[in-house]
């Protein structure tokens, strides 16, 4: 436990002295805030009755802040990739990795120092937006409910994504390549559910099930259901263990 | 200490080190020379346990590398060819961090990595970040890395590569030092490093141990073909049949001649020393005895020997010395692949 740890502060280290960190934060946070801006906008709207339906109470939860979540994960697809991408690279173009395998450490402490470290900077992004939230509640009476899901939901669809990552970077030394197939890869698990109509009711089954956004509505509309959590579970743990295969396979082929 | 036995390393169709056994003794300097691409940084990184051996077994401090590999790594030190540094950590936070990942305790690290700054002398260097240190403070933080958590077996892979001269013998009074305290394999292809550092030598080529001897009984084992140089002012006459008659003188060659004076090249039986009687001989005739020497192998002689055995059979069974091993005939052939797939 203590190696993890280690190795997760040292992670978090190099995205903060790098600009990698500061790069995401910010624009994690303009992005988000411009979505945030554009759905008061819509609520304020919708509220003062400029749609001919007269002024109205208006769930704040249904209209605002699902859609907020929605968006946030079309960030995440694009952003994921660059947290990811110099990971298991860099160190092995820099010949750090050979450190890190000669030390008494084992290929599960890596992997998950790794994993977490990522992960942490992601919470730190996801934090910026508790200020946004937290401004509703001055303003409005949002549930509690729907927002702690759909932040659980956001945690673990980006863990899903940093595990793509990791096992990504881990077959190659160069970051770039490592960014690009992260990212080719997410847009295939969220876009693989659209040639579904024209296949079979079973491949359609098959594909919406396997596609990444469609399990995080639930999360958004307020609803924890079990299916999607151990989708999200099992697509983090089979990311895990594909960088621990190619971890392997990289020592055997030298 | 470290027991290397029947070990194969195999890439596809190549084998980058071939059924190699070889063992350390506990405080014992093992020099590790071959040429480039002779296999030496992949036996040290089997033995570090960064890479499985095809076949064959290695055992660290009494823990084989593949089946305890975290006790047997716990116990060794390594500096890789190229010292694995963070350039955005500070010398002092990276040696914190290695401390850390090679469990010293917590309270311990500190004195540790102070201890292990000033054994380098790099204290002056706490601050620097990795990434600015010009490459001789990088070899030396590395060989810091490499000692700081006290291991029994430290595996340098050309601790001095980079290094000014003075640094360079800095480094091996500092391996010298260590040796007693640890266990030391050292790999290198700078010969004097070896007889200067090393109480033992593994010469190996293509991946196969050619020789493995302290440095003095390698020269020693090969006086046998111990050779004199004589130069001679014979006015004319042509001194190489009375010399082949001289009892000892396994073969004569001329060396070089000119207004008269010739030079020899004498090959001793073993175990013969026939100065005296070329001397006489010379004399007797009435030729002018201008030089006379023992022309000895020197440790650069017998690596050139052993590595170019095969390929280049001289006359004398000796490679001329400005063949490098790799321009030798036959060495054009050599597995130059090995390099890229061991830096892999």
């Amino acid at each position: 436990m203590g190696n993890i740890l280690a190795l997760t502060q040292k992670e978090l280290r190099a995205y903060f002295v790098s600009p990698i960190a500061y790069v995401l934060l910010v624009f994690f946070a303009l992005l988000f805030g411009w979505f945030y801006v554009a759905s008061v906008n819509v609520m304020v709207q919708l509220s003062m009755g400029q749609f001919g339906m007269g002024p109205q109470v208006i769930n704040i939860n249904e209209f605002m802040i699902r859609p907020l979540f929605g968006n946030t994960a079309v960030i995440l697809l694009f952003l994921l990739p660059m947290l990811t991408m110099r990971s298991y690279a860099e160190e092995k173009r820099s010949g750090t990795m050979e450190l890190l395998l000669t030390s008494p450490l084992s290929d599960f402490q890596i992997i998950m120092g790794k994993f977490l470290g990522a992960l942490a900077l992601y919470g730190l992004m996801l934090a910026i937006t508790l200020l946004h939230i937290g401004l509703l509640f001055w303003y409005g009476e949002p549930e509690w409910g729907p927002i702690f899901s759909g932040y659980l939901g956001l945690l673990l669809m980006g863990g899903s994504f940093i595990s793509v990552g990791l096992a990504i970077s881990s077959t190659t030394k160069n970051q770039i390549v490592a960014g690009v197939a992260t990212f080719a890869v997410l847009l295939l698990f969220w876009i693989i559910n659209w040639i579904g109509d024209a296949s079979g009711t079973t491949t359609q089954a098959v594909l919406a099930y396997l596609s990444i956004l469609e399990h995080f509505d639930d999360f958004s509309k307020g609803v924890i259901d079990t299916k999607h959590v151990t989708y999200y579970l099992s697509f983090i743990g089979l990311g895990l263990f594909l960088t621990a295969k190619s971890m392997d396979q990289e020592r055997w082929n030298g | 200490m470290v027991e290397v036995q029947h070990v194969t390393k195999r890439y596809g169709s190549f084998t980058a080190v071939d059924d190699l056994s070889f063992a350390v003794e506990p405080g014992e300097i093992l020099g590790f020379l071959g040429p480039n691409g002779a296999g030496k940084t992949t036996t040290m990184r089997i033995l570090t346990g960064y890479l499985p051996a095809t076949e064959g077994r290695a055992r660290v401090a009494g823990f084989d590398v593949f089946d305890q590999p975290i006790e047997a790594k716990r116990r060794t030190g390594y500096l890789p060819e190229t010292p694995p540094l963070y350039p955005e950590m500070t010398v002092g936070e990276y040696l914190q961090f290695v401390a850390r990942i090679n469990g010293v305790a917590a309270g311990d690290r500190t004195a540790q990595v102070g201890a292990a700054m000033a054994r380098t002398s790099i204290t002056d260097m706490a601050e620097r970040y990795c990434g600015t240190l010009s490459k001789g403070y990088r070899q030396r933080v590395g060989l810091a890395q490499a000692l700081l958590h006290n291991p029994d077996v430290l595996i340098l892979d050309e601790p001095t590569a980079g290094l000014d001269p003075r640094q360079i013998i800095e480094t091996r009074r500092l391996i010298t030092e260590l040796a007693g305290d640890h266990t030391i394999i050292l790999s290198t292809h700078i010969l004097p490093e070896v007889s200067q550092t090393c109480q033992r030598v593994v010469i190996i080529n293509r991946g196969k141990v050619v020789a493995v001897d302290s440095p003095d009984n390698l020269t020693a084992r090969l006086q046998g073909s111990q050779s004199l140089y004589l130069q001679v002012d014979s006015g004319g006459a042509d001194p190489a049949p009375a010399l082949r008659e001289v009892a000892g003188v396994a073969a004569v060659s001329v060396a070089d001649r000119r207004d008269g004076v010739s030079g020899f090249q004498l090959e001793m039986a073993p175990g013969c020393d026939v100065r005296r009687d070329v001397s006489r001989t010379v004399v007797t005739h009435g030729w002018g005895l201008l030089e006379l020497r023992a022309q000895q192998m020197s440790l650069e002689d017998i690596f050139l020997q052993l590595t170019t055995e095969e390929a280049a059979e001289g006359p004398d069974g000796i490679a001329r010395h400005d063949d490098p091993p790799d321009a030798a005939p036959g060495g054009g052939t050599y597995p130059i692949a090995a390099e890229e797939h061991t830096n892999g």
